[in-house]
């Protein structure tokens, strides 16, 4: 159903767009294709080890590591993984649903999903550059520490 | 020859693991044979998932007027400029560390520190392409959910940068700006 909307919205965007302005519609198009372009190889990748993962880590030994009651290691550990790594969410949310549906816990993909996005520790040195050190570790921690609050209350709330 | 070895380059990690599940083939057929069940499992539903998201994207690059935005969100702009920071942030495109040169662009047009962190926030994670696929990929409740935790914190973190950044530091922040060249 949601998909179906997605499907419909785009293609209305697309008509309506194209109405108006041929060249920019072709614009779209493309910047469509090169986004998707971009991050295939990671895509393709990722759907790669994630076969690997869930045909060799059964579902006991997910929920062991990454479960509910994994608790506060269980979501060091996401959140170690989310702030270091450099994965694009189009990449990181079929991760996230399949170790969801494997046995992860809510708190504990959460917390991976909203590190990975608002902490970067690869990319702190850049940041630095362009805001300065203190102003750049400061959102950094604050970021983090945010992380685990709202993390805690999707687990919470989810269960 | 160079192409196809960017090529290479690109898709390195996915042939690498390709040619892994080739040998897991050889030595265990049985559990190769399910890592690409369950891979291709995956890719036909993210397949089926993503055109539109993609086109989404695309439509919000080009149709978003970002310039005309930007003028609204200086100093005195108060919560109609949090908003268009909001805005702005989530109708953007790439990673994070993309953001950051624009952010140095408002910086260098007066936009306030505030505000430059509320749209640092909106871009790393309410952009609406990402959104809607995480609704696609966890579902509405965990997605909207998180949602409406993370707008509230990137709040609280604007606000609280806000308050304790000192003098200092705001001035090395918008000085760096103003000495980037470049776009303007």
């Amino acid at each position: 159903m949601f998909t179906k909307i997605l499907y419909g919205t785009a293609i209305l965007g697309l008509l309506i767009s194209f109405v108006k302005d041929k060249a920019k519609t072709k614009l779209v198009l493309k910047k469509a294709w090169r986004s998707f372009e971009n991050i295939l190889p990671s895509i393709l990748a990722i759907l790669l080890l994630i076969g690997f993962v869930l045909t060799f880590l059964d579902a006991q030994t997910i929920s062991k590591l990454l479960g509910a009651d994994s608790g506060a290691s269980g979501m060091a550990a996401a959140a170690a993984v989310g702030c270091v790594t450099l994965i694009p969410g189009f990449v990181a949310f079929p991760l996230a649903a399949s170790l969801l549906a494997a046995g992860a816990g809510y708190a504990q993909i959460a917390i991976f999903i909203s590190t990975l996005m608002m902490v970067g520790v690869a990319t702190l040195p850049l940041e630095m550059r362009c805001f300065g050190k203190r102003i750049a570790l400061k959102r950094n921690i604050l970021s983090l520490i945010l992380a685990v609050v709202t993390s805690c209350v999707v687990g919470v709330i989810m269960s | 020859m160079s192409k196809c070895k960017k090529i290479v380059k690109r898709y390195l990690f996915f042939l690498l693991l390709l040619l892994l599940n080739a040998l897991l083939l050889i030595v265990e057929p049985k559990l190769g044979r399910e890592v690409i069940s369950l891979s291709l499992d995956n890719l036909l539903e993210m397949l089926s998932i993503i055109p539109p998201i993609f086109l989404l994207l695309g439509l919000m690059d080009v149709w978003v007027p970002k310039e005309t935005i930007m003028k609204f969100m200086g100093k005195d702009a108060g919560i109609k400029g949090g908003l268009l920071a909001f805005v702005l942030g989530s109708f953007s495109s790439g990673p994070l560390y993309a953001s950051f040169p624009v952010a140095m662009v408002f910086l260098k047009k007066g936009v306030s520190l505030a505000n430059i962190f509320i749209f640092l926030g909106a871009w790393s994670t309410t952009k609406v392409p990402m959104m809607l696929f995480e609704i696609t990929q966890l579902g509405s409740r965990f997605a909207l959910i998180r949602f409406g935790l993370n707008v509230t914190a990137i709040i609280v973190l604007a606000v609280v940068m806000e308050k304790t950044t000192t003098k200092k530091d705001a001035e090395t922040m918008y000085e760096l700006a103003s000495r980037q060249s470049g776009e303007d």
